[in-house]
């Protein structure tokens, strides 16, 4: 099928969501570049002011324009999430593969070792990895990406399992093919479509734990910021509704709802796997 | 069939075993999430000491910090005192507090449990009636809403519905107190307006993907040959999906209750610290900001021993309503 075909194929949601991730990609690789506003920068008197012409999306506690400082911080927003859901789904799928093809014991341990690694809710393992070793962007990256390869490890595993048990990797193990090219050649082209699926749900959990660190105080630091630590920065400014707390909110929000629609309506069925943070 | 020339003693020593199994399963994994919070806690070259005096400390004051807490000792040695600790209740001194983090804890746990529990009483009930009735109506008005619904709660920050709540019942409205003062509780009055907020935030978060996954679970049982049995023989659909449909889907329902109430466990520690509510979670951000470990030890375990405790109670659940489980 081609591009244009398969665009077509897709349902409204759909179009929508794939709309706002291009939308949003394109924000985190070009956004600094069209930013109007140097991003430290304080232009104006107005603390917490409304949108106007000048400030698209209003200011920020310090006067800061807010359109700015939202595309820098999608960037961190998306880079980092981006970098730790390929590096779960990567990992998860490569282990994965591992356990499946050799089979017997060494799927048993590795099974049961990911089983523990998942019964630890992703904010617990983020905070103590934080408390831990203190917050810095590769860290980020790297306990979102243990916290969310468990989770690619077991859709990774069952599908390879399910691939496992059929004809032609059977007619593949009886030709004498090695283990890493039944897993490379055999299993892994047929789960590719699900790994993808399961790729963006990973995404939209790393945003939203990274947001959530942020807006904790404890993911991105200062003088940087994400999407989530402008939300924690302008947060007094919520009694009297000023836009520069909401705006990030919704910014995340638009991010990962439309990565959901996309996903949703790219594999056409309901996902048993979308369970928020638990899975 | 064994089942049949089974004797009764037998079939409740298995239902038993099952039941002791999961259980020791249960304890050997949180045997396992302690290992693996300690290992990341003593990883760092064990200067939590230093940490604490800060970087001007003399050598010998860190040595004596050290000392004090235990840190001059192998880590395996220390993690198995901690462990034994874990079991007694005892878990260890807060560095910055100078406290006893039991004591800590003890303080602010009931507040917790008081906040989820309440959630939980207002979200379950909401839920598995939106959940049963867009399964019973599938297609209709409520279950493309509750599509729609989970297709977005799912994927928005807890702190975006936290903050619109905000701003609509605390300060358009003028309705609710928009910081949850849980210390001066006195009237039916006051406890609605400390906790309206948080725990409506909550619900906003768990209601619809647990009533997603009810949805799922009454629909998976309503395309059974059995429902289809009862709807031939003219029974009205309402009694087909209550009494035909959902005795039978009480199990998957409990795994999607215990599912939701665990993420709370994440959404809990957005809220407390939104609405500055004075439980555990504050407690161990608070903790993760001054890099006090006993505490962040305590409480984490304290969080993945209760998502552990869900995930075990809704496994039960599903053996004790499905005859056929008992079996395996």
């Amino acid at each position: 099928m081609s591009a244009v075909s398969r665009l077509k194929a897709l349902a409204w949601p759909g179009r929508i969501g794939l709309a706002l991730v291009v939308f949003w990609l394109a924000m985190a690789a070009f956004g600094g570049a069209l930013a109007p506003h140097d991003v430290g920068a304080v232009v104006s008197q107005d603390v917490f002011g409304a949108f106007s012409a000048s400030h698209p999306l209003g200011t920020d506690y310090l006067g800061r324009d807010m359109l700015s400082r939202i595309l820098h911080g999608s960037r961190f927003t998306i880079g980092l999430a981006l970098a730790a859901a390929l590096a779960a789904s990567t990992c998860g799928t490569a282990i994965a593969l591992a356990a499946a093809t050799a089979g017997g014991w060494v799927d048993e341990a590795v099974s049961r070792v990911m089983d523990a690694f998942i019964s630890i809710p992703s904010k617990m393992l983020a905070l103590v990895m934080v408390a831990a070793f203190g917050s810095s962007p590769a860290l980020l990256i790297l306990t979102a990406a243990l916290s969310y390869t468990p989770g690619a490890f077991r859709i990774a595993r069952s599908l390879a399992v399910n691939v496992r048990t059929l004809d032609f990797v059977q007619a593949a193990r009886a030709r004498g093919e090695g283990n890493a090219y039944i897993a490379a050649v055999e299993i892994l082209p047929n789960m590719v479509n699900p790994m993808l699926a399961d790729f963006g749900l990973r995404f939209v959990f790393v945003v939203l734990l990274l947001s959530g660190m942020s807006f904790l105080g404890l993911g991105v630091q200062p003088p940087d910021a994400d999407l989530g630590s402008l939300v924690r920065e302008n947060i007094s400014g919520l009694f009297e509704g000023a836009p520069a707390v909401l705006v990030p909110a919704v910014a995340i929000a638009t991010l990962t709802v439309g990565v959901n629609m996309l996903i949703d309506a790219a594999t056409g069925r309901a996902r048993p796997g979308a369970s928020g943070d638990a899975s | 069939m064994p089942e049949a020339a089974r004797p009764p003693s037998a079939f409740r020593g298995s239902l038993a075993a099952i039941v002791l199994a999961r259980v020791a399963v249960g304890l050997v994994t949180l045997v396992v999430v302690s290992a693996i919070i300690f290992a990341i806690t003593s990883l760092l070259p064990g200067d939590a000491a230093q940490a604490v005096l800060g970087q001007a400390a003399t050598p010998e004051a860190v040595a004596a910090l050290r000392a004090k807490y235990g840190l001059d000792q192998h880590a395996v040695l220390r993690y198995l005192s901690w462990l034994a600790g874990l079991a007694t209740g005892d878990l260890g001194r807060s560095y910055t507090a100078d406290l006893p983090v039991a004591e800590l804890i003890a303080g602010r746990l009931p507040k917790s449990l008081l906040l989820a529990a309440t959630t939980a009483a207002v979200s379950v009930p909401i839920a598995l009636t939106i959940g049963i009735a867009s399964a019973m109506w599938r297609g209709g008005l409520l279950d493309r809403a509750l599509n729609l619904a989970t297709l977005s709660m799912v994927a928005v920050p807890e702190f975006l519905v936290a903050t619109i709540a905000v701003l609509v019942f605390a300060v358009k409205l003028g309705w609710l107190s928009a910081l949850s003062n849980a210390q001066d509780i006195a009237s039916p009055v006051q406890f609605l307006r400390a906790y309206a907020m948080p725990v409506l935030t909550l619900c906003f978060v768990i209601i619809a993907q647990m009533a997603r996954m009810t949805r799922a679970a009454v629909i998976d049982q309503l395309s059974a040959s059995y429902v289809e049995m009862a709807v031939l023989k003219g029974a009205a659909p309402t009694r087909v999906a209550l009494r035909h449909a959902l005795p039978n889907a009480i199990g998957p329902i409990a795994n999607a209750v215990a599912l939701s109430v665990s993420y709370l466990l994440g959404g809990v520690v957005i809220v407390e610290a939104i609405f500055s509510y004075p439980g555990i979670a504050t407690l161990m951000v608070d903790a993760v900001t001054n890099r006090d470990m006993p505490i962040v030890q305590g409480c984490a375990m304290i969080f993945c021993a209760g998502y552990l405790l869900l995930v075990l109670v809704a496994d039960l659940i599903a053996i004790a309503a499905n005859p056929r489980l008992r079996h395996r």
